[in-house]
């Protein structure tokens, strides 16, 4: 009896063994279309589409992480998810701290959005945008004055009750809301910055980065990705 | 949850309400809380017996003991919260990681802090990256328990204290009289007499940690804040129920909840007082 319950004992450890590939995801939820949580309370959006073909590729066992976006990265050198993939673009800043596959979304243009009919100062007046994203440091080097918030719904509200003149944020976040506004918000500008989207990965996980950046290759070879990119960003929606 | 849920974007008025508010989202929303009460439920005799270990240490005899109890509540009562509540959670969280990376990972011979990357091995990862998401929340959930426990036990601690010195010295003479020895004064005389005199205290920490509980927003659990924020956003057409900006009614929603736990708490309170109060040798206790 007490065999058959050690042999039990060990073969649960060892299937718990077998599991150890679990990658887990970071992500914001927080920026459809790139992520999001649907009312189902699930991860959704374009990420999470592209997240869960590379790990059937790679063969990884994924699971969804959700993190605010100001410790996002702190919160992957300290072991808590293995990737970041929450709509984050490339800089040097960042590769500095982290690795980045190559990018999964190519760049795409910022926009400026103020309120209908207001006379915006894009170079000198106040400016919001999202605490630690490549816009708050254009914004910064712009001449305008920048206010951060921590997510990207906080800086269309400070532009809704006129504490910031505009916000500058990715075109793909702001457009939707500006044609759903009825006529509240409109485009005021726009700008390229930054390169494209690529998954943040700990510098120390080389093996993990070798796989998902194969896969990531498999996937824009096939134009999967691409099939993906124009699902959630329409048709006209810039692709590899 | 209704079964004419399934067309969202078709729905109006009380139906599309009423589809709304049952969505899987929202019972998120609802469940977190009861995440709340339950923190509130069980910090509350955690931080209980901190601050009684706390105040027994800075009242012994023994001086290492001593100055252990006092360092505790002048470190805590002196450094932000804040710092606290990210810092306990973090440093525990590594603390263990490291141990059981030691332990089970012998043959590991890299360096754990590589650069900025604090790597152990995955059997060291706690909880481990296969283990469910509840286990995932439990784990977050307690230890954010632990900094709230630590951090209001040592203001506990300190009312206690306070308390313990108040109790009239010729009732502690009493016992000494009839020769009870001095761990029965403690248990039989001091112990039962304190709290009256610790009440006013404690129950100000009590509303204070009521009012605290935001902060597990903060230490990354899902709670009540997280969800009113992420259910009050703009919503747009891809997700099945758009709205505008609806956070301030999300809010007043909490508002209702924290105030209602509030007063419920200020009038079980009273009675707590009252009860204790007779056989007092003290105004509340001779007024009745």
């Amino acid at each position: 009896m007490k065999k058959t319950m050690l042999s039990a004992l060990a073969a649960l450890l060892l299937a718990g063994s077998a599991w150890a590939d679990t990658i887990r995801m970071g992500t914001e939820g927080a920026y459809p279309p790139y992520n999001f949580i649907n009312d189902n309370g699930e991860v959704d959006g374009f990420e999470k589409d592209v997240g869960d073909m590379l790990c059937i590729r790679a063969n990884l066992d994924c699971v969804w992480v959700i993190n605010e976006w100001d410790s996002i990265i702190p919160n992957l050198v300290s072991g808590n998810y293995d990737t970041i993939i929450a709509g984050m673009s490339i800089t040097a800043e960042r590769d500095e701290v982290i690795d980045f596959t190559q990018d999964y979304f190519p760049p795409s243009p910022s926009v400026y959005m103020g309120l209908s009919g207001a006379d915006v100062d894009l170079s000198g007046g106040v400016i919001a945008a999202q605490t630690s994203t490549i816009q708050a440091g254009y914004v910064a080097e712009s001449g305008a004055t920048l206010v951060e918030f921590a997510t990207a719904e906080e800086t269309i509200s400070a532009v809704q009750n006129g504490e910031a003149d505009a916000v500058l944020a990715d075109g793909d976040y702001l457009l939707p809301i500006i044609a759903e506004s009825n006529g509240e918000f409109a485009a005021v500008g726009e700008v390229s910055i930054g390169g494209g989207v690529g998954m943040g990965i700990r510098e120390s996980d080389g093996e993990l980065k070798a796989t998902m950046n194969k896969a990531i290759s498999s996937m824009k070879e096939d134009g999967s990705l691409n099939a993906l990119i124009k699902k959630w960003f329409g048709a006209d929606a810039n692709t590899f | 949850m209704f079964s004419y849920c399934v067309e969202p974007k078709s729905l109006e008025g009380l139906m599309w309400l009423s589809c709304y508010i049952t969505t899987p989202k929202h019972m998120s929303f609802y469940t977190s809380f009861l995440v709340v009460l339950i923190l509130i439920s069980l910090a509350a005799p955690l931080a209980m017996a901190f601050g009684f270990a706390g105040a027994i240490a800075s009242r012994s005899t023994i001086r290492s003991l001593r100055y252990i109890g006092k360092g505790y509540l002048a470190m805590i009562r002196g450094i932000p919260d804040i710092v606290f509540f990210l810092f306990i959670p973090i440093a525990l969280d590594q603390a263990f990681e490291y141990l059981r990376h030691k332990a089970l990972c012998p043959e590991v011979t890299e360096a754990i802090r590589q650069g900025n990357d604090f790597v152990v091995c995955s059997a060291a990862k706690l909880p481990l990256s296969s283990a469910s998401e509840w286990v995932h929340d439990i784990y977050g959930f307690s230890l954010a328990l632990l900094a709230f426990g630590f951090v209001f036990g040592a203001f506990t601690g300190n009312v206690l204290f306070g308390a313990m010195a108040a109790v009239p010295r010729s009732q502690l003479e009493t016992g000494e009289a009839y020769g009870f020895s001095p761990s029965k004064i403690f248990r039989r005389i001091l112990l039962p007499q304190m709290w009256i005199y610790a009440l006013p205290g404690l129950s100000n920490l009590w509303m204070i940690l009521i009012k605290a509980t935001p902060l597990l927003f903060l230490l990354g659990v899902e709670d009540i804040v997280y969800w009113a924020r992420e259910l009050g956003g703009i919503k747009t057409g891809v997700y099945d129920y758009p709205h505008p900006d609806w956070r301030a009614w999300y809010f007043a929603v909490l508002l209702v909840f924290y105030l209602a736990l509030t007063y419920l708490s200020q009038s079980v309170l009273d009675k707590i007082s009252s009860r204790l109060s007779i056989g007092q040798d003290t105004m509340a206790g001779r007024a009745n």
